[in-house]
């Protein structure tokens, strides 16, 4: 029997090499761009007609507009309106790659870290450069809560600057531990289904149905808590807030 | 004592850290069941929040179940 873990393997579908620099068109590359075209169409192809009573697709991608929309006006304001394009980019190939990998031997770019890690790293990097480039070095003031007693900002300022840091971490390894956690335990219980046979193989079968949708579930959701995230820590770097 | 079966012991004191989510998880959705009864107006107003603290403590779970992948798998 296959292992669980098989479905992450990432395959070379063309190998190209940049030097000694590896740079093939994997399998994971490969379900990113279908992911992004598949975004695109829906975007697209769904505004094109600008119908007053929306169409299935039109609606759609209205709604995930003015859901993401939404979102960035309550999370951060009026100064947000600059960031929300990356944002709603961000929503939608995260969702996309997340629902894209619940489809039968398709492959969740999403479920290797290197991929959440390099979106979380670009959100961590770029929203400590809006910081600075907004407050100069009174951005470092974000590190000293208000209100304190000296004696325990010696103790707090250490903290609020290592929780600062483990943000790119708990943000990557939250959407990667999930979509990881979530096909390992679906392909588990599809073993337990071919060890059982036909007269007890659909309870777990029955499982799978039930988990399936919960999955569903969890991709839209790890989407929208990456979103709404990386908008609560864009208004720390705009407002300051504490 | 022989180092699989202390990687084996360790994986499995990697999932205490499930006793800690069971409480959170148990607690948002208790509160939010208690105060929707109290207030069943407000209720859908807060769930995208539910489902928020519901998703942030189900990450501490994949965590430690990271953590116990690494323990077995990596080591």
């Amino acid at each position: 029997m296959h292992s669980p873990m098989e479905q992450f393997e990432i395959k070379r579908l063309l190998a190209f090499h940049i030097g000694s620099l590896d740079a093939s068109f994997t399998n994971s590359a490969l379900w990113m761009m279908i992911a992004v075209a598949l975004a695109t169409v829906v975007f697209v192809f769904g505004m094109s007609r600008r119908a007053m009573v929306p169409g299935r697709l039109q609606s759609a991608a209205e709604l995930g507009y003015e859901f993401i929309a939404g979102m960035v006006r309550d999370n951060v304001g009026n100064a947000g309106k600059k960031y929300f394009p990356f944002i709603l980019t961000l929503f939608v190939f995260i969702l996309f790659c997340n629902l894209l990998g619940l489809v039968p031997y398709a492959f969740t770019p999403t479920s290797h870290i290197i991929v959440t890690f390099a979106m979380a790293a670009t959100v961590f990097v770029g929203v400590t450069i809006i910081g600075f480039a907004k407050h100069g070095l009174h951005f470092v003031s974000f590190f000293v809560p208000k209100g304190v007693p000296f004696v325990l900002l010696l103790l707090l300022v250490p903290i609020e600057i290592i929780s600062y840091f483990v943000r790119p971490f708990s943000l990557s390894i939250r959407l990667f531990a999930n979509m990881l956690a979530g096909h390992t335990m679906l392909k588990v219980f599809g073993g337990f289904v071919v060890m059982l046979g036909v007269y007890a193989g659909w309870a777990p079968l029955a499982f799978i149905v039930a988990f399936t949708g919960l999955e569903l579930l969890i991709a839209f959701l790890q989407a929208y808590v990456f979103a709404i995230l990386t908008c609560l820590y864009l208004n720390d770097a705009i407002h300051l807030s504490h | 004592m022989d180092a699989s079966a202390a990687k084996l012991i360790g994986a499995g004191l990697a999932t205490i850290a499930l006793a800690g989510v069971g409480v959170g998880i148990g607690n948002i959705f208790g509160s939010f069941v208690s105060g929707a009864l109290r207030n069943p107006e407000a209720a859908p107003r807060v769930f995208g929040n539910v489902l928020l603290g519901f998703a942030l403590t189900e990450a501490v779970a994949l965590f430690a179940l990271v953590i116990a992948f690494m323990i077995l798998f990596v080591f």
